[in-house]
């Protein structure tokens, strides 16, 4: 076996640790340490994605290897790292978002020269991408919670980089505590395998689900669900998120959104594929059942939106909740039986994972450049800018149209794979069981035209028409790196669009791995230029096919115009005012009234409270003053957090008797607890 | 499975000089039935000839969106139409998508026609916008179920087989589910081509107008593609809703029967035509926030007639 993806791999971990050094000796200089921070983390991106690529080409079907990165000096732990294709896979990921992050980030943070300290940002910024890397390579449990937190903490200084800022320390400290919770209950999960295999090696983990009893094999999986769920966005643990993505500087927003909540997919893959062997048919029911309604709440709540940040942020739950309908309908053709259809289900779920990441982190990235050239994050103070800033606002358009699932870029082609599974999954039972695959599906349907609405909402209001402020005004295009940065995402979008069967192939070891069936043959028509179901009568598209069918129809509209409209000439005009003396940015549709619609079916989830007040001398028709107030309310926040909230104060307030300060009485508490112990244990 | 070139270059030539036909004799027809003389049913080429020629003013505020949008809509209305067979069972593209594909291009159409309403910043165009993306929004799980409905009976997405298995002699016409989910469809048709009780295509100036809240900066070239694309998008789905429920008479091999088949899918077409007429003539417009009632009860149809599928195996 060639050792060409190990060696690199170990490169780039590496090169992040290299990354984390430079940035913190260069402290001092704020410029040489943004150059080499991100430099370096640049390089060891790009060794990354050399290495999972070839792994994923060469060798890594067969068995997996694990390789000690590090001499372990306490028993369970080893530090190894494993290189099989799931792993590989998801590195690919981190290591190509990472690459156009990085490069955009030497532009960016130049707006923090002089007021924050980058060495400190580099370092935690290549910490991160060290452990997410290592969070998707390691090959032991000890290991992986290790890095795991590694990830959480970086995350967490990253997100309070702005500590200035109440609402990034807000933000923060919520992102800690959801992120332990979630990791409480891993470790709880790991625990329960533990008991099962003997062994903290993912190996022995392997297929351990089978020999577990089913009291303790259905807690581990709602322990893991739990765990990988709050990490991943899942509603309803998803209340971090909008608040902990908007917060953090842009480039680590993306670096979240694209990367850090793609971990709790892969954990939830991991654990369930790999691990846990034959499911029941309830946890893909489950499973299915979370990720549609994660996808339809995460989309309706994206549309109340006029924060651009937390717009997108609220999309990154709905695309979560496209994956896990994937992964379901996967884990419920592996009950029933059908490991073909399952592997078509993985695909999906994948494509759209590694879709998400780029078109995701594409739209933020974008959005930083935007807030920091309008110094606002609210649409309402946008517009205008296709004309400032026209090289973002190409790249924003095209992350909208592939967000909403539109052929023929790549977020179609992986929701495409998806409606093909639950289809086809239809015929795979005949209990009624079966009716959730359709009904998922038009939900999916509906979450796909809802996420249209919002970026034609994003778009058109931040992009088009007249600017609403000074700053939307004034605003001017972001830099070289900035925008190299996003056109390489761009880029990555349209490859992933028009090249289906050819990306598939990098997926035929992870399918093969977990669920038995190697697709992409199966999957490729006509040289691959078309993509077909699992079946061949099951249906087939080609984007690049309709891409280029697209250009030969343009003749058409313009030999219309050459036959009929050559002498006719264009004219710029006001847009028609109805007389009035011409049209003000106040006058334009609001992005609180685009989704006014949208707001008043749905308002039995929403609930929305609005207060006018108007002052007016003699009609109110002429109102003197007017105070316009809506306010949407967050039912998982109100009805569900607040309570839990209170009751942990008042618990915490009884504990606090118990605390009474006193060093005896804490010696007793644990003399007393030793000795019940030690009794429990005789 | 090849692509024919000829079926691919005569289909784009009906899609175009059948669509504005269509719009012209539902425009006649409902001004008869409203004892009106009406325009003659060719008004409508009469009128893209006019605007071809007309010179064009484009709002000061716009962008190259603006520009880019007519043509997105007049091209993926065009290419989803040669998704759907429309007088042979083979559709000329049907190997590069199914009902998936047509249902997505339709949408990368109504996104840009949305972003071009949204450009010159008019009110009347954010809010034509605004409600045509909430009402695509509500019609299209309804219009998904049904289609999936139809697509798990025949074991395709693919429109060609769909209706291979709807011609196919073990197929039963008037099943619960094929009634349903004809009903469920037809509403959404309703919905999608901005027709009475949704939308009303014969106002201006209106703050009841959705689609032509859109238009109503295009002129010129723009907005001749614009009218054409929608007339197009009309002849599409109506293709589809006819040839996927009533495929008698689609020519199975290319030449033979092509006669015939163009005489019934004529005929076919002037039925729902005349259906549409009915409906608009018969019903008010409804209230923006009474059209949800409406497509959930679509919606409603659709699950039933997947229900169905199961009560009367």
């Amino acid at each position: 076996m060639n050792q060409l993806p190990q060696t690199l791999l170990l490169l780039t971990l590496l090169g992040y640790v290299l990354g984390v050094v430079a940035s913190l000796v260069c402290l001092r200089a704020e410029k040489a340490a943004n150059f080499c921070g991100f430099g370096i983390a640049c390089l060891a991106a790009l060794t990354g994605i050399a290495a999972s690529i070839t792994g994923l080409l060469t060798g890594a079907t067969t068995a997996h290897e694990s390789v000690q990165i590090l001499p372990s000096l306490i028993p369970y732990i080893r530090f190894s790292i494993r290189l099989d294709p799931l792993s590989l896979f998801f590195t690919l990921l981190v290591s190509l978002v990472g690459l156009a992050i990085a490069i955009y980030s030497l532009g960016y943070n130049r707006q923090f020269f002089g007021r924050k300290n980058l060495g400190v940002f580099g370092a935690f910024f290549n910490s991160v991408l060290m452990a997410t890397t290592l969070v998707f390579l390691a090959d032991n449990a000890f290991f992986f919670l290790i890095a795991w937190e590694l990830m959480a903490l970086s995350t967490y200084f990253l997100v309070s980089f702005e500590h200035e800022k109440e609402e990034s320390r807000n933000a923060g400290v919520l992102y800690f505590v959801m992120s332990h919770i979630g990791t409480g209950c891993l470790i709880l999960g790991f625990l329960l395998l533990f008991q099962a295999s003997g062994g903290y090696g993912f190996e022995g983990f392997h297929a351990v689900g089978v020999t577990m009893a089913a009291g303790p094999r259905n807690a581990a999986f709602i322990l893991f669900l739990v765990g990988f769920g709050v990490k991943a966005g899942v509603i309803p643990l998803h209340i971090w998120l909008p608040v902990a993505h908007p917060a953090a500087p842009s480039n680590v927003s993306a670096m979240m959104s694209g990367v850090l909540i793609k971990t709790g997919i892969y954990g939830l893959i991991r654990v369930y594929f790999d691990f846990m062997g034959a499911p029941p048919n309830w946890w893909g029911v489950t499973i299915l059942t979370i990720g549609t309604i994660s996808a339809v709440l995460g989309v309706l709540y994206a549309l109340m939106e006029h924060d651009l940040k937390r717009l997108l942020a609220y999309h990154s739950i709905e695309n979560i909740g496209i994956i896990l309908m994937g992964l379901g309908a996967a884990l419920m053709f592996l009950h029933t039986g059908h490991p073909l259809l399952a592997s078509l289900a993985l695909i999906a779920g994948l494509y759209h994972t590694i879709n998400h990441a780029v078109f995701k982190a594409l739209l933020f990235l974008g959005a930083g450049a935007v807030v920091h050239a309008t110094h606002t994050r609210n649409m309402e103070e946008m517009g205008g800018l296709v004309k400032r800033m026209p090289q973002t606002a190409f790249c924003f358009l095209v992350g909208a149209v592939a967000i909403s699932a539109l052929p023929p870029l790549n977020g179609f082609v992986s929701e495409w794979l998806t409606y093909q599974s639950l289809l086809q999954g239809f015929g795979t039972t005949s209990s009624l069981i079966r009716l959730m695959f359709p009904l998922g599906g038009a939900m999916l349907a509906l979450t796909g035209a809802l996420a249209a609405a919002c970026f034609v909402k994003a778009y058109g209001i931040t992009f088009l028409a007249q600017p609403r402020s000074e700053h939307a005004a004034c605003a001017h295009e972001a830099g070289a790196p900035e925008v190299a940065g996003q056109f390489l995402l761009t880029a990555v979008c349209v490859v992933l669009g028009l090249f289906p069967t050819q990306f598939v192939r990098l997926l035929d070891p992870v399918t093969s791995q977990l669920a038995g069936f190697a697709l992409s043959t199966q999957l490729s028509q006509a040289n691959g230029l078309v993509l077909a179901g699992a079946k061949a009568t099951g249906g087939s598209v080609s984007t690049l096919g309709l891409a280029l069918m697209a250009v030969c129809l343009l003749p058409v509209p313009l030999g219309l115009w050459w036959v009929f409209a050559r002498e006719t000439t264009v004219r710029r005009g006001p847009t028609w005012d109805c007389g009035l003396q011409g049209l003000t940015p106040r006058m334009e549709y609001t992005a609180t009234g685009f989704s006014k619609p949208i707001r008043m079916i749905f308002k039995a989830l929403f609930r929305p409270r609005r207060e006018v007040q108007r002052e007016y001398d003699f009609s109110p028709y002429f109102a003197k003053n007017l105070r316009f107030e809506s306010h949407v309310e967050e039912v998982f926040q109100t009805r569900i957090y607040r309570p839990l909230n209170w009751l942990v104060w008042r618990v915490s307030r009884r504990m606090r008797a118990l605390q009474a300060g006193s060093l005896q009485a804490y010696l007793i508490y644990i003399f007393v607890t030793l000795v019940l112990l030690l009794m429990f244990a005789l | 499975m090849n692509l024919d070139l000829t079926a691919i270059v005569l289909q784009t030539v009906l899609l175009l000089a059948l669509a504005p036909l269509i719009t012209g004799i539902i425009k006649n027809w409902k001004a008869r039935l409203q004892n009106r003389r009406g325009p003659p049913v060719w008004q409508p080429y009469l009128d893209l000839r006019k605007f071809f020629g007309k010179d064009m003013v484009i709002s000061e505020h716009a962008s190259w969106v603006f520009s880019f949008s007519p043509y997105v809509v007049f091209i993926t209305a065009l290419l989803a139409g040669l998704l759907v067979p429309m007088v042979t069972v083979q559709a000329p593209l049907s190997l590069f998508g199914g009902v998936l594909a047509l249902v997505g291009l339709l949408a990368l159409g109504r996104f840009f026609l949305a972003l071009g309403g949204l450009d010159p910043a008019s009110a009347f165009g954010g809010m034509g916008s605004s409600r045509e993306m909430t009402i695509a929004a509500i019609a299209e799980p309804a219009l998904m179920l049904a289609v999936f409905t139809m697509a798990i009976a025949a074991g395709s997405t693919d429109i060609s087989r769909i209706v291979a298995a709807t011609l196919g002699p073990d197929w039963n016409l008037l099943s619960p589910m094929h009634v349903l989910a004809f009903a469920a469809l037809f509403i959404v048709l309703l919905a999608e081509t901005g027709r009475l009780p949704v939308d009303n295509p014969a106002t201006h100036l209106e703050l009841t107008m959705i689609h032509e809240a859109m238009l109503l900066e295009y002129s010129g070239r723009y907005l001749a593609l614009m009218e054409w694309g929608a007339s197009i998008k009309q002849l599409v789905l109506m293709t589809l809703l006819v040839n996927v429920f009533f495929p008698f008479g689609l020519a199975v091999a290319a030449p033979a029967g092509l006669g015939f088949s163009l005489l019934t899918y004529g005929a076919k077409l002037l039925v729902v035509a005349g259906f549409v007429v009915i409906v608009e003539t018969t019903n008010a417009k409804l209230r923006l926030f009474r059209v949800p009632d409406l497509l959930s009860a679509a919606f409603v149809l659709a699950g039933l007639a997947l229900l169905s599928t199961f009560l009367f195996q």
